[in-house]
């Protein structure tokens, strides 16, 4: 933010490092390669601040020039964990002010939003100066640009348990579900929320079973709200079978004529775990599963039709399908 | 046995569009717009076919090309990628051995010197030379050394010192960080263990805790996340399974809900496999998403004697809509080129031609890839090789 040099566009009015008499000290140290491969063809402007960054780092320097040219290093390449590191280590020796710097990682995420790099340095200055209180708004705007985008969940949902910051979320998380039903990331994230605060209690289990069901009403093709649905009932004992609310909404939909692969595979998992808790009429529910497996396996679901065959073997063979909810919570 | 397969029907095909129940979403409009790019190349296949074609084939030549010439010189354009480059050497040099392209020895010397240079004396690779031990630069340096599977190569890695850096990135909970200061995900685990059994120094110590860690990063919906409480995603699943199995833990982990949640990440309509539930199919988890099912074959109750998943959609998938015309493997159509998909591609064809011991090839047998290990993504015979010679050497531990 001080320095002239760094703020040009690199590539346009670009001063070589070699050029600036202020590093007519630095003897530049270039890549130790003799016969190379994967030789990358670099822009002498990459080659010039990358022959300088190495005999810094080589050097031990971390002064203000340093800083600078750290800086133009990662605009060239914002991938370099080295520069990313050896940048760090400048702030903390020259105790900069943080804030600037948290400015300047903010920019450089919104151009490289996909970038293990530009995050890390992020969360590593919100530890430093122990202060989340730009970070959901951050993460919200690349979530806005790209619903789907794993690195800003992952810093939001580090920063939300490491200083606690649940409240609020469900409406940020239930607008997004409005705006996309189908956001995978959007279902995940209300279950990191609810899971790490509230837990799944009774109460909040009967309210998230009623909201699940009324979304997946609106779209029966939508594999996120019926994993959801699946995950609430990890948390409750009676399992699917057990559940009222669950096994009539299936019913019913299935009678309507449906047949999204995902309401028949949930009572294809309902018969099976019917018939392993020896019910009456085990065959019965076996033999309807089967037949689901089978209409899966030819019709409705063809590519998967080695699953479903196997998913049908294990019903007649009384083997549990529906996962073991002891090893997933 | 040798099985030949052929495409699926196109009128079939068409039948297999995403139903978005008069609910556009963005989910839904952009899945739909790469269905129908994939039924428009699939419709080009069928159309211009001769009767005896029952598939495109594997572009062999001009694959070989492209990634020969990527290990020699890469343009301007690849300075993003400049921290990445024993990723290439490893992408590249996999991809040949698959293709079963021989190397000259002095292509072979030069690499084994460049990824020396790449070395750290405190243990470990950097992405290039000069930079800082990572662990992913260091698991693709390992697989790049024992493919190139010469005794010079082998003696590049200085296992005592890879061990003091593994340890150095040990966390107490059982997770790894990807290098000093770095961050903390399952890639980490994949690639300390990947590396530390490859070279025969892996201890009940170095991973302690971590089965455990593993475990916790496995999701609600049956696949893996990076780390725990985030989605399950293609390639964080391949990397828990995968350490798992290093491990001798699998059976920790909830098999069942993780094998649905894999089936279901292949489309119906393209073949291929996307990475996580709603998302875009992607060549590159041909691999990841495809060898967790070789993974996860052997580990169910009664395995069954074939393939859990459409081996046949998933190559017509890679031939007609992964392969670039000019050489090169891609996402998707209308993508670019690039080492890292071509890498990726490439090892989902192998696995999905190869189940057990039987080759199932989509179309002319000249399509037949070599046969990786789904563990290691190295072709088996190069692994072998290279863990015979790890192993016959002392463990770093015991010395």
């Amino acid at each position: 933010m001080s320095s002239a040099s760094s703020d040009e566009e690199l590539g346009t009015e670009y001063t070589f490092y070699r050029d600036k008499p202020d590093w007519k000290d630095i003897e530049p140290l270039s890549q130790d390669e003799d016969d190379p491969v994967v030789a990358i063809d670099y822009s002498p402007e990459f080659t010039d601040v990358f022959n300088y960054f190495r005999a810094i780092v080589s050097k031990g320097e971390k002064s203000e020039r340093a800083l600078i040219l750290t800086k133009d290093a990662v605009k060239l390449n914002p991938a370099n964990y080295t520069v990313w590191q050896y940048r760090r280590e400048v702030l903390k020796e020259l105790n900069k002010d943080l804030y600037e710097e948290l400015c300047f990682i903010e920019a450089i995420i919104f151009k490289q939003p996909k970038n293990y790099q530009v995050w890390q340095h992020r969360r590593i200055l919100v530890e430093w100066v122990n202060d989340p209180k730009y970070e959901k708004n951050v993460t919200k705007i690349a979530i806005e640009k790209d619903a789907k985008n794993y690195h800003a969940w992952q810093h939001r949902q580090w920063v939300i348990k490491r200083f606690n910051l649940y409240e609020d979320e469900l409406n940020f998380v239930e607008k997004l579900i409005e705006l996309d039903v189908r956001n995978n990331s959007a279902w995940n994230h209300r279950y990191f929320i609810i899971n790490n605060s509230t837990g799944f209690t009774e109460d909040i289990l009967r309210k998230e079973i009623d909201f699940t069901l009324e979304n997946i009403r609106k779209a029966t093709e939508n594999e996120s709200s019926w994993n959801y649905l699946r995950g609430l009932v990890l948390h409750n004992n009676q399992g699917l079978s057990g559940n009222k609310t669950i096994t009539e909404f299936c019913e019913s939909l299935y009678s309507s004529g449906n047949k999204s692969s995902f309401l028949l595979s949930l009572i294809v998992d309902i018969c099976g775990e019917q018939a392993s808790k020896g019910v009456v009429d085990a065959d019965v529910k076996i033999e309807r599963g089967r037949a689901l497996c089978e209409e899966l396996a030819t019709k409705i679901d063809p590519i998967r039709k080695n699953y479903w065959r196997y998913i049908a073997e294990n019903l007649e063979n009384g083997i549990k399908t529906s996962g073991d909810s002891s090893k997933v919570l | 046995m040798t099985f030949r397969l052929s495409c699926r029907d196109l009128e079939f095909l068409k039948t297999l569009r995403f139903n978005d129940e008069d609910l556009q979403t963005l989910t839904s409009t952009e899945q739909k717009e790469v269905e129908e790019t994939v039924l428009k190349k699939y419709s080009t296949f069928h159309a211009s076919k001769k009767a005896y074609d029952s598939a495109p084939d594997v572009n062999r030549h001009k694959h070989a090309l492209f990634l020969t010439d990527s290990l020699l010189n890469l343009s301007k354009g690849y300075e993003a990628l400049d921290a990445s480059r024993t990723w290439i050497c490893y992408w590249v040099l996999h991809s040949l051995s698959l293709l079963e392209v021989l190397i000259g020895d002095k292509v072979k010397t030069a690499c084994t010197q460049f990824l020396a240079k790449c070395q750290n004396p405190t243990g470990g690779f950097g992405g290039g030379p000069g930079q800082i031990s990572h662990l992913a630069p260091t698991y693709a340096a390992v697989n790049a050394l024992i493919i190139l599977g010469t005794e010079e190569a082998y003696k590049v890695i200085n296992r005592e010192k890879l061990s003091d850096f593994l340890w150095t990135l040990k966390q107490q909970n059982g997770s790894f960080c990807m290098h000093v200061d770095g961050e903390i995900d399952i890639r980490g685990v994949y690639c300390a263990l990947a590396v530390a059994s490859l070279t025969n120094i892996l201890s009940d110590k170095l991973c302690e805790n971590t089965a455990g860690w593993i475990i916790s990063c496995q999701t609600y919906e049956g696949g893996f996340g990076g780390c725990p409480d985030m989605e399950a995603h293609g390639g964080y699943t391949f990397c828990g399974l995968a350490s798992l199995i290093i491990l001798g833990k699998h059976h920790l982990c909830d098999i069942q809900s993780l094998l649905r949640w894999l089936v279901h990440r292949q489309m119906s309509l393209e073949g291929g496999f996307q990475g996580r539930t709603n998302k875009l199919v992607d060549g590159c988890y041909s691999f990841w998403q495809g060898a967790a099912f070789t993974l996860i074959h052997n580990l169910l109750d009664n395995p069954p004697q074939h393939y859990l998943f459409d081996n046949r959609a998933l190559q017509e998938y890679i031939l007609i809509c992964a392969q670039h015309s000019n050489g090169g493997l891609i996402d998707k159509p209308g993508k670019h080129r690039d080492e890292y998909h071509s890498c990726y591609v490439l090892s989902g064809l192998s696995i999905a031609q190869h189940f057990n011991s039987d080759y199932q090839i989509l179309g002319n047998s000249r399509n037949e890839v070599a046969c990786t290990h789904p563990v290691y993504n190295i072709r088996v015979d190069l692994l072998k090789k290279g863990i015979f010679h790890y192993r016959a050497s002392k463990l770093v531990e015991e010395l």
